[in-house]
């Protein structure tokens, strides 16, 4: 009979507490997201001597603003939206740089699989797209165009403007942080699943590590492509908020 | 049944734990079943449309994410809402 003992998700997830307390207590995941912030500037900073012949790190940074500004703001915002260009490339590389923790040897724990840090960056997200329909259409007419859509009869606003309601203030941001915080959440579990179903067919059995041995090889480019993919998903669902507040639905 | 009412007298915790676990797999399962066979539709017309035009791929792409993104949301509340029972 075959041992398999499935830690809790607490011991998953849930890192001691290194030095400090309280509110403030720094563990494994919070001096991840520093280096995240550290990888992130100095990434961005030692690309900033511009040379003609751009190389290395350069190359790379220009191919990440020519991806926002090309693929996500052009397409989704328009030209209006090259102003947010900075805010939603920060947001892309901080994001991509804490999900790709994931699969990095001896890391290997997300930072936003901790429901902090996307809660946080969606909150953001909540008060400037906010902020931006309020400036933008004023007051009333960002009320209006939020909450009566035009085109729709009469009697269906009894329906529409509460559903439209939900969907601004609700829907909208928990949607956006349970999103990134899940995905990266369920990469985690599933490869610690199958590392431990690894790990207990070959104590027991050597060949049956076989099958989920290369699955997990599998997952781990699976969730490379998870990382890339949930940090575009966030900062395009950011600019097509932002997108919405600028121009109304007409 | 008339067993099941046994054990639960027996030891209601054991009980509870266990149709808590069970309770689990239900909510992940049910909330899997519609974005399932809604990111099929998403995707499967995203094929469509790329193989008509494959001069609109990039674009056909771009909103394939997002309509994926869109319907994955419940399939992932489910996944969170199964953790946060707790029995």
């Amino acid at each position: 009979m075959l041992a398999l003992d499935f830690p809790p998700i607490s011991h998953l997830i849930e890192w001691p507490t290194l030095f400090g307390s309280g509110a403030f207590a720094v563990n494994k995941v919070v001096l991840l997201m520093w280096l995240a912030v550290i990888i992130v500037t100095v990434f961005f900073f030692s690309a900033r001597r511009a040379a003609l012949v751009p190389s290395g790190t350069q190359n790379l940074a220009e191919a990440v603003v020519d991806f926002i500004r090309n693929d996500i703001i052009l397409q989704t915002i328009g030209s209006e939206g090259l102003y947010w260009t900075p805010f939603l490339l920060t947001l892309f590389t901080f994001i991509f740089v804490c999900n790709i923790f994931e699969v990095i040897p001896i890391i290997q724990m997300p930072v936003t699989a901790r429901m902090a840090l996307p809660f946080f960056m969606t909150m953001i997200v909540f008060f400037i797209y906010h902020f931006i329909g309020l400036k933008h259409q004023g007051v009333g007419g960002y009320f209006k165009s939020m909450l009566f859509p035009p085109g729709v009869p009469k009697a269906l606003y009894a329906l529409v403007t509460p559903i439209e309601f939900l969907t601004f203030f609700f829907t909208r941001p928990l949607s956006l942080a349970v999103r990134l915080f899940a995905n990266l959440l369920a990469g985690h579990l599933l490869l610690a699943t199958f590392a431990i179903l690894t790990a207990a067919l070959f104590s027991a059995t050597y060949v049956g590590a076989l099958i989920p041995g290369s699955l997990l090889v599998a997952l781990y480019g699976f969730e490379v492509l998870v990382a890339v993919l949930q940090a575009f998903i966030f900062t395009i669902l950011t600019a097509v908020y932002i997108g919405g507040a600028m121009h109304p639905e007409h | 049944m008339h067993h099941l009412l046994a054990l639960a007298a027996q030891d209601p915790g054991e009980l509870a734990k266990g149709l808590t676990a069970v309770g689990r797999g239900i909510v992940y399962g049910g909330a899997a079943i519609g974005p399932g066979i809604g990111i099929g539709i998403v995707v499967g017309n995203a094929i469509t449309a790329m193989a008509r035009q494959p001069e609109a791929a990039g674009m056909a792409r771009t909103t394939m994410f997002l309509g994926i993104a869109f319907t994955e949301a419940l399939a992932l509340f489910g996944f969170v809402l199964a953790f946060i029972i707790s029995g």
